[in-house]
């Protein structure tokens, strides 16, 4: 029983990161079209969806994955993260998260480079007050680098030649210039959301035994 | 020394002489911030409100020019926004047109086909006007704004709106302005209205923007009583020039002149729009909102031990949001406008300046030792957390700049605002909630001084002498019962406030009462300023009614009280819609023009006839063309008014072929301002089946969620009574609980000492009085007392064996037996008091009903007493079984199931002879008993003055005394066969029991089934017991010793000179002395484990390495003394006298959760399994779920509500609990428990 209450568990957490997940990919792609910049136009445009049907889904079930894997890799590497374990501390990282988001939308640069370079000091900002661990940093690089990679290779593959909205480059440029930012800063908040709710599990799973 | 310790030394220096000035001077000081929050707030005053709605700047006509986009030093009251020009100018032709004189044999599209037809001859006009002077020449064209395509979407207006040049609209735009296709149209009506949208619609519709009055204005139906009909051309002019629209309006007026019309005509209003929120901006700013509120929450739970949770929670969001608003004021007192959405960025900085600092602030005051001065708590609490206040503050102050440094002037901007916000943010913090908190430590303390007060008196005397040196040495009492024993306050169930404020709110049903008077205002403000709604519609009456408003005099047609009639097709009707009441009535056929029966007049609200629109007209008008007018002004020109009369014969000749065959559709008896309101009934009822939909829900609900008949749908539980449990002050009595107590009744006293090893019970009362109960299930055999100052009263107490465990519930019949009186000194029977409730034994099963009478058959106890005699000599197996044992005790009727095992038939054998031999040993009769331990079947008992007895519990014999000592024995430790005694004087006794024949395992008492438990061995009765002194300790404390435990080998002592030493059992030898806490010591655990744990009176908790003597953790729990101490494999458990339970993970020292318990509630602990954790209140016990913190269940021990407290609680191995309860004890069994370990 104790094997079937941890995967009911891993599944109510995935549930959780991926609710989480879809929720924020629905909000924050409601703030880039009111920059009218969304990465996937979407289908018809009078959906109450701003982005095409499978952008959410996908956001979710990244962030599933996300946030399972980062308590994962803390075991496996063991060493297990200490750092301002508290749910005010990740809601202040998931605010912090949309406040990047909200400025990568609201706020005008002067060119994509600055954009850039802002966002980048912000999202290892977010890394240094929230998370401070290495393999933290290394699993958000890598994830960060590996999805820019993705979207790259989607849109240019012409996944999106629908109805004649194709990207004109100085957007694509603007999209490219802080797709990896938000990336990365998205990876840390789940990641720290995951760990959050791998602690209650770990507590809960620790008074089971001592139960039993 | 380096600079960063120096530094600090400093800095934690000016923290504490902070805080003390702080603590010193709270009214100023928050009297000082208030005032300074205030007046960095002043410039906020400047700002301008939030809120959607247009605002209105009028200028005149004649000096007007476009303003200019610098602001020109002081301009009076122009506003902010009044700057570079307009969007656009509106300028509107008003016509109002009719059809005079009327004709009977006019049908009622007559009304309005000729009018509106006039439309398009207008237009024509004032598009080909052209005007030409010096300059050059200007035609609309030049100056009108150009448009370039609807808005994408817009697809269906495509037909109507103008999509290409100017922006002119009118009616006639449904025709695509062309006067053919409206001369062929067959019904004008279902034209106009095929656009409109369905459904409920209030804000500016297609036809409000072609014909620019509002709809019900327009008189465009076959209802038109006035038969005036009033639209506008629309112009939309992107530039201003006055010379031609006063040319155009001087050739409007001489072609249509308008008599009696005195439109005031020089004033121009700049209508400013505001941002407007979408959804798509506002769901994004509701989520961070509600991130906001989260980490607000999450925050705020962690403040903790403090008086007032949530005053503290509070003052923490107020500094933060006065930090914010000073930040906005100081800005704009320096000149830096805010450029940024405030809802925006509010979020975020509220998240950069945080609420973590006042949390830290918090913590760190709480932790320090609670026996300081308040004033120096807050000193030393500020000035240990100064150096991570001020790195965190140099940290984000830091990133704030790097911030500054990119440029970009929004992020500039927020940065700004945010470093200005995190000073001010700091100075509050040292300042405002400082303060605060210095005042709420004070008040804890306040209130834990009135709290501990009356706990101190209803601690029981004999325990507390120790604790509390004054009552040191206890006065030699000549009697037990001249001990005075304050009885804890008479109380009712008390609730916390808190559900105080919810049974209030329940018994009002206050909620219910504000939300329905909520939605009635509420719909009551929709209908009253919905646009389309009653306000307007009011303004009309009255503007209509009176006099005063019409320049025209009383010309009116009349419209108020209407007969119902038909009007329109019917020529007769033209006579009865002109009835008497018209105030002048007017010549019914009269053919002169402006005397028509359609009378046309200016009032003033054709004025500003924009003014009835939507506020959103203007909005949507431009939103169609991708044109926003957010941030941004309009121009509204005065109206140009054009009258235009429509004689009869033209009315006839514009006339469709199908108009006079569609007779208006029959609607007889309805009003026509009826038709035209039917927008606003139908928001009515709308808002009214809201409203009345809203209430049922909101009562279903409340009758599901609290039903009126409260409590009542708990168990109906045998013959316990309603009236017999106990109720609050508001008569809701707590459920009834499934597992009934059971009571054993005996003692005269208030019980004092519990002792178990787990088969028998030991008891003793403030009497003196020493009882043995058995402690095995099913039989509550109470075998025996050994008196102190009196002579052993029995009251035996046999059950039926055939219940097991689960049959507890339920109530049985059992029988009282008293089997044996021990004799002792028959002299002091004189000096007994009434000791008729000891003898009362038939306690378990009576429903309460029958506990609350007397006893039913008071028992003589001179006959007792006799009988007792007489039933000591004979051999005890006769009398005891049997019936006529049972004849002599109360005929309760009752059959005698008992079986009597072969272990109670042993120890019935072996006290009868014992009970000689209890009168060997001297007993002492004069001091009370403080310690009381029990192994095997010795009782060792403590005295006050210092003597050490061991007892036989199956007999009642004293069997040895040890008079070494003089001080009294205030705790004892009895492990194998080693007796510890703490003494009053702080000493420490080992004493070994020796017996001539070793220990041996004699019988088994018990269920023969039960092989589990472990037996428990005894002495036999034919040893000679002896108590030897091995080792005295004499000063192993300064002060007396109040906690003596021993487990593991080991015994610890704690005592009031705030120390806790670990001794090894068989040498006696001190291995550790623990120093740590700050208080006297009040609370010990050790178990097999050799976990160790203390609480002391500063309410801090320790956990120690037995092995090393190391401290492995301390952490503060509690205010005031801790009461309590339980471990389990995982946690520690601890009470403390402010009432809470404080749970903490045991490996790393961590708060887990605390529990409130009600005030005033017993103290007492005990872990039953590793996750049922039971506390004792007043007159109950509690069940709480460790895992979660829950409470499962309150068992009530006794009916009515008498105040006792239980004091002591015992867990047993068989999953009971025994608990002291005044002179009763009660024996309560956890089913579900017991069914767990089998």
């Amino acid at each position: 029983t104790n094997t079937c209450s941890q995967t009911t568990n891993l599944g109510i957490r995935g549930a959780m990161l991926f609710s989480v997940g879809v929720f924020l990919a629905l909000v924050l792609n409601l703030l880039q079209v009111q920059r009218n910049v969304t990465l996937f136009p979407p289908d018809v445009i009078s959906s109450i969806f701003s982005s095409a049907w499978w952008v959410p889904p996908c956001c979710g079930t990244a962030s599933a994955i996300i946030g399972l894997l980062y308590p994962c890799i803390d075991s496996r590497l063991g060493e297990p993260h200490k750092f301002k374990r508290e749910w005010s501390s990740v809601m202040r990282c998931v605010a912090v998260f949309v406040g990047i988001n909200h400025a990568s939308a609201k706020v005008d640069f002067a060119n994509n480079v600055q954009l850039s370079l802002t966002l980048a000091a912000l999202s290892i900002g977010l890394w240094w007050t929230f998370d401070r661990s290495r393999s933290g940093f290394g699993l958000g690089v890598s994830i960060a680098l590996l999805a820019t990679l993705a979207t790259q290779l989607l849109v240019y593959n012409g996944v999106f030649h629908y109805q004649g909205l194709q990207y004109t480059s100085p957007d694509f440029l603007y999209i490219r210039s802080w797709l990896p930012c938000i990336f990365f800063a998205g990876v840390i908040t789940m990641g720290n959301i995951g760990r959050q709710l791998a602690l209650y599990e770990y507590k809960f799973i620790q008074e089971k035994t001592h139960q039993d | 020394m380096t600079l960063r310790e120096q530094l600090r030394e400093k800095i934690s220096a000016a923290f504490y002489r902070h805080g003390l000035l702080c603590a010193s001077y709270p009214v100023p000081i928050i009297l000082f911030t208030s005032a300074s929050i205030l007046t960095c707030c002043y410039p906020l005053l400047r700002l301008p409100l939030p809120g959607t709605g247009p605002v209105e700047f009028t200028t005149g006509v004649r000096d007007y020019s476009v303003p200019s986009h610098e602001p020109q030093g002081d301009l009076g009251e122009r506003p902010d926004w009044y700057r570079g020009p307009p969007v656009a100018y509106i300028q509107q032709v008003l016509v109002k047109a009719a059809v005079s004189p009327w004709d009977s044999s006019l049908v009622t599209v007559d009304v309005f086909r000729s009018p509106l037809s006039r439309a398009f001859s207008l237009l024509e006009e004032i598009r080909n006007h052209v005007h030409s002077d010096s300059s050059g020449i200007r035609s609309l064209e030049t100056l009108c704004l150009q448009v370039t395509g609807l808005f994408p979407g817009l697809r269906r207006m495509q037909s109507v709106l103008p999509e290409h040049g100017c922006l002119l609209v009118s009616p006639g735009n449904y025709w695509q302005n062309q006067r053919e296709l409206f001369d062929s149209d067959p019904d004008l009506l279902k034209t106009i209205q095929k656009h409109e949208p369905k459904g409920l619609h209030t804000s500016a519709t297609l036809r409000d923007l072609l014909f620019g009055v509002p709809g019900k204005y327009t008189g465009v139906s076959h209802y038109n009583r006035k038969r005036v009909v009033t639209y506008t051309i629309t112009l939309v002019l992107s530039s201003y020039d006055a010379r031609f629209l006063g040319s155009l309006r001087a050739r409007l007026k001489q072609l249509h002149p308008s008599a009696n019309c005195s439109l005031r005509d020089d004033h121009m209003v700049h209508v400013h729009f505001k941002e407007e929120i979408g959804i798509a901006e506002l769901i994004p700013l509701v989520t961070t909102y509600i991130i906001l509120f989260a980490y607000i929450y999450f925050s705020t739970r962690k403040i903790d031990m403090v008086k007032s949770k949530w005053g503290l929670a509070l003052a923490a969001v107020v500094t933060v949001l006065s930090s914010l608003l000073m930040s906005v004021g100081l800005c704009t007192l320096f000149g830096l406008t805010p450029t940024l959405n405030g809802g925006e960025i509010f979020p975020y900085l509220v998240v950069v300046i945080g609420l973590e600092n006042v949390l830290v602030l918090t913590k760190s005051v709480v932790s320090t030792p609670v026996d300081l001065e308040v004033k120096l708590r807050i000193a030393q609490g500020l000035s240990n957390e100064s150096w991570s206040i001020m790195k965190n503050m140099a940290t984000e102050l830091c990133i704030i700049l790097i911030g500054y440094f990119t440029l970009v002037p929004a992020i500039q901007e927020f940065c700004l605002f945010a470093v200005v916000g995190l000073v001010s943010d700091f100075f509050l913090q040292m300042f405002f909630f400082t303060t605060v908190l210095s005042i709420d430590i004070r008040r804890m303390e306040l209130a834990d001084l009135n709290r501990r007060l009356p706990a101190e008196a209803g601690l029981p005397p004999p325990k507390p002498g120790p604790l509390r040196p004054r009552e040191v040495p206890p006065p030699p009492r000549p009697s037990p019962h001249t001990i005075t024993l304050q009885t804890p306050a008479f109380r009712n169930l008390r609730l916390p406030k808190r559900l105080r404020v919810v049974y209030f709110l329940a018994r009002t049903r206050l909620a219910q009462r504000i939300i329905m008077v909520g939605t009635v205002i509420w719909i009551g403000i929709l209908v009253y300023t919905d646009p389309a709604g009653i306000r307007t519609y009011l303004a009309a009456q009255v503007s209509e009614q009176s006099p005063l408003g019409d320049p025209g005099g009383g010309g009116l047609p009349p419209h108020l009280g209407v007969a119902p009639v038909f009007r329109g097709g019917d020529p007769t009707s033209t006579l009865s819609i002109h009835p008497a009441p018209d105030p002048t009535p007017l010549p019914e056929n009269q053919s002169q023009g402006h005397h028509g029966s359609a009378r046309i007049t200016w009032g003033a609200e054709d004025e500003e006839g924009w003014r009835r629109l939507s506020f959103r007209h203007w909005p949507s008008l431009f939103s169609y063309y991708n044109i926003t007018l957010a941030k941004r002004y309009i121009s509204i020109l005065p109206v140009i008014p054009v009258t235009v009369h429509v004689s009869p014969q033209e009315a006839i000749e514009t006339r469709h072929p199908q108009d006079t065959r569609h007779p208006p559709p029959p609607i007889p008896k309805v009003s026509a301002d009826l038709q035209t309101d039917l927008t606003l009934y139908k928001v009515a009822a709308l808002g009214l089946a809201a409203g009345v939909l809203l209430v049922l829900l909101l009562f279903c609900l409340y009758r599901v969620l609290c039903p009126r008949n409260y409590g009542q749908n708990g168990v109906a539980h045998g013959r316990r009574r309603r009236g017999d449990l106990p109720c609050d002050d508001y008569g809701y009595s707590p459920p009834v609980s499934e597992i009934s107590p059971l009571l054993l009744r005996g003692h005269s006293m208030d019980i004092e000492c519990l002792a178990s090893d787990g088969m028998l019970l030991a008891s003793c009362c403030l009497a003196g009085q020493i009882r043995v109960w058995d402690a095995q299930t099913e039989r509550h055999n109470i075998d025996f007392v050994g008196g102190a100052t009196e002579p052993e009263c029995l009251g035996s107490e046999a059950r039926g064996p055939s219940v097991s465990g689960d049959g507890l519930s339920e109530e049985e019949d059992s029988y009282p037996l008293r089997h044996r009186t021990a004799p002792a000194r028959p002299t002091l029977f004189t000096d007994q008091p009434d000791l008729t409730p000891l003898i009362d034994t038939n306690f378990t099963s009576q429903p309460p009903s029958h506990l609350s009478t007397p006893p039913r058959e008071g028992f003589d106890f001179g006959g007792l007493v006799e009988r007792a005699y007489i039933e000591h000599e004979p051999p005890s197996n006769s009398t005891y079984p049997s019936p006529s044992s049972a004849s002599s005790s109360p005929p309760s009727g009752a059959q005698l199931q008992r079986r009597p095992s072969l272990g109670d038939a042993a120890a019935f054998l072996t006290q009868e002879r014992a009970s000689t031999a209890g009168t060997q040993a001297t007993a002492d009769w004069e001091s009370s008993v403080w310690a009381m331990e029990l192994r095997g079947n010795l009782i060792a008992a403590g005295r006050s003055s210092g003597k050490l007895e061991l007892w036989d519990a199956v007999e009642g014999s004293l069997r040895c005394s040890n008079e070494d000592g003089v001080s009294g024995i205030t705790a004892l430790a009895f492990l194998n066969n080693r007796i510890v005694a703490a003494r009053l004087n702080g000493s420490l006794d080992f004493f070994t029991v020796e017996i001539n024949k070793p220990l041996c395992l004699l019988q088994y008492r018990g269920a023969p089934g039960r092989g589990s438990m472990p037996p428990s061995p005894c002495y036999s009765s034919e040893d000679v017991i002896s108590c030897q002194l091995t080792r005295s300790v004499q000063c192993a404390h300064q002060k007396p010793i109040t906690v003596l435990r021993a487990a593991a080998g080991r015994v610890v002592t704690g005592s009031q000179d705030h120390t806790v030493r670990i001794y090894r059992l068989e040498d006696s030898c001190c291995l550790f002395t623990l120093q740590g806490h700050s208080g006297g010591i009040t609370a010990i655990y050790i178990d097999q484990t050799m976990v160790l744990a203390s609480g002391g009176q500063d309410g801090a908790i320790c956990l120690w390495d037995v092995l090393t003597g190391s401290r492995v953790s301390h952490v503060y729990g509690h205010r005031g003394d801790v009461t309590s101490l339980v471990c389990t494999t995982s946690c520690v458990i601890s009470s403390g006298l402010d009432d809470l339970i404080c749970i903490w993970d045991r490996s790393t020292g961590i708060k887990l959760y605390s529990i409130q318990q009600e005030v005033g509630c017993g103290a007492s602990l005990g872990v039953i399994s590793e996750s049922l954790l039971v506390t004792g209140g007043q007159g109950c016990v509690s069940f709480w779920d460790l895992n979660f913190g829950d409470l499962l269940q309150t068992v009530y021990l006794g009916q009515s509500s008498d105040g006792q407290g239980v004091r002591q609680l015992l867990v047993l191995d068989n999953a009971a609990i025994v608990c002291d309860f005044g002179s009763e004890l009660s024996l309560v069994y956890v089913p579900s428990v017991l069914e767990k370990l089998d």
